[in-house]
């Protein structure tokens, strides 16, 4: 039979016994809910084997491809080493390469991993100040076409590790960093299927990545991003996108202002409203939102309800750190 | 003596039966105006997982729901005025999306009975 690797353990799987039952039968927290493949509660991830598809069924894709499967139902022909989503250990240093303000108040950092990093962009890393203070940042580059590794930090009023990558970060520093994670990537396969990009502030990090991932993997169906913002100057990278779309006919960009006057060359309006206005049915469309939770929130619901499949939809909400903690 | 029967969950398709139907009752549910204020805030991918056990259940399917799942799991709805109009609306959109899915009106019946026997401990009753 099968044996299962957690923790530094070994775990012998009985005849008919799942991945769960074995470990939580041992001791193992694993959590779980329905034991039925379905809640996705018990979700787990093999570092080493693969798991048998019946124990990855209805994941997203992008999961599948990374070896995620649930525990409940999980049946392997061989061994199986595991870990919990959370308890992937996997931190490590890189050396701060560069650092510019992009407009906005962003800055993109620039990070040369010391061991080479397997990411898709789109996923973000955590990256910590010190031993401390850690937020979750988007990556925005793309692996070869950039060097290293691109994160757009927008200084937050009080934020403590936004205010420290653009007060005191400077390049030559040696950074830790974990991950990566989150499945808002571009996945392969499906070339002709329309996408559609929305993202506010420094949301637009994850879809910068995506897009250039998706146009350098020669995806040939129409990509359409919206980035949306109060004014002008928090639309960042616009001129790198507008070359963008005036190289690739099939690629739109569509720049958004939400307050009440918008310029000529810009879409005036809520981002994700613009863009569902533009776009009303999503049947078969792939869909990334990042950006503020509450757009996240109400845009997946509303291109939902036009049509997109839930497993097409991918969102990254951008949820904002406790700034200065009580005595701090 | 049933070993040649299919069960109602084979006879829909059983899994894929399930995968099909999801996405369509849940737009159906969010788009019905009757009862969508109660999803609202809800994560969509934690809320999708639950109809997709619902469905699983209400196809008679393996299941683990016992009545007392039932009741802790809606309590906060009651109390928020969950009734049985609203019920009602939930087996209606679960017929709609059988019917989209071309199923046969026997079946749909087998399958809102099993949704109507959940009522009572759906309402705290």
């Amino acid at each position: 039979m099968a044996a299962i690797h957690y923790a530094d353990q070994r775990f012998e799987l009985e005849p008919g016994q799942s991945v769960l039952d074995g470990l939580t039968g041992q001791g193992v927290p694993v959590p779980s809910s329905c034991r039925a493949g379905v809640c996705q509660t018990c979700l787990m991830r093999s570092t080493e084997g693969t798991p048998p598809t019946a124990a990855q069924h209805g994941l997203k894709d992008s999961l599948k491809a990374r070896n995620y499967f649930l525990a409940c139902v999980c049946h392997p022909t061989q061994d199986l080493r595991v870990v919990l989503p959370d308890a992937e250990e996997d931190r490590q240093t890189a050396t701060v390469r560069g650092l510019d303000l992009l407009g906005g108040g962003i800055m993109r950092v620039a990070l040369e991993c010391h061991a080479p990093l397997d990411y898709r962009p789109g996923q973000f890393i955590n990256l910590f100040q010190g031993t401390g203070q850690v937020r979750s940042y988007s990556i925005a580059s793309v692996p070869g076409l950039d060097d290293h590794i691109h994160l757009h930090v927008r200084r937050l009023a009080g934020g403590r590790v936004s205010g420290w990558v653009h007060g005191e970060l400077r390049p030559g520093q040696t950074v830790t960093i974990q991950g990566p994670a989150g499945d808002c990537y571009y996945p392969s396969g499906t070339p002709g299927q329309p996408l559609l990009l929305i993202g506010t502030g420094s949301g637009l990090a994850p879809l910068y990545g995506i897009v250039r991932d998706a146009l350098a993997q020669g995806h040939c169906g129409p990509i359409r991003l919206y980035h949306g913002s109060r004014a002008p100057e928090g639309l960042y990278l616009a001129e790198e996108l507008r070359a963008l779309a005036q190289r690739h006919a099939h690629f739109d960009y569509i720049p958004c202002l939400s307050g009440p006057d918008a310029p000529e060359g810009y879409a005036q309006g809520r981002v994700h409203e613009v863009a569902l206005r533009d776009n009303p049915k999503l049947d078969g469309w792939r869909i990334f939102f990042c950006g503020h939770p509450e757009m996240v929130k109400l845009g997946k619901k509303k291109a939902f309800l036009a049509g997109a499949a839930l497993r097409n939809i991918h969102a990254d909400e951008f949820t904002v750190g406790p700034a200065t903690e009580p005595g701090a | 003596m049933s070993q040649n029967t299919p069960s109602l969950y084979e006879q829909l398709g059983g899994q894929a039966a399930v995968d099909a139907a999801v996405d369509i009752f849940y737009r159906k549910v969010l788009g019905d105006d009757r009862i969508s204020h109660f999803f609202e805030g809800v994560d969509m991918d934690q809320q999708a997982a639950k109809q997709k056990a619902f469905l699983t259940m209400a196809f008679g399917g393996p299941h683990h729901y016992t009545g007392l799942d039932m009741r802790r799991g809606h309590a906060h709805l009651v109390a928020k005025g969950l009734d049985d109009s609203h019920v009602d609306a939930v087996i209606e959109n679960l017929g709609g999306t059988l019917r989209d899915l071309g199923v046969a009106e026997g079946l749909i019946a087998q399958v809102a009975a099993i949704a109507e026997s959940t009522r009572a401990d759906v309402l705290g009753r």
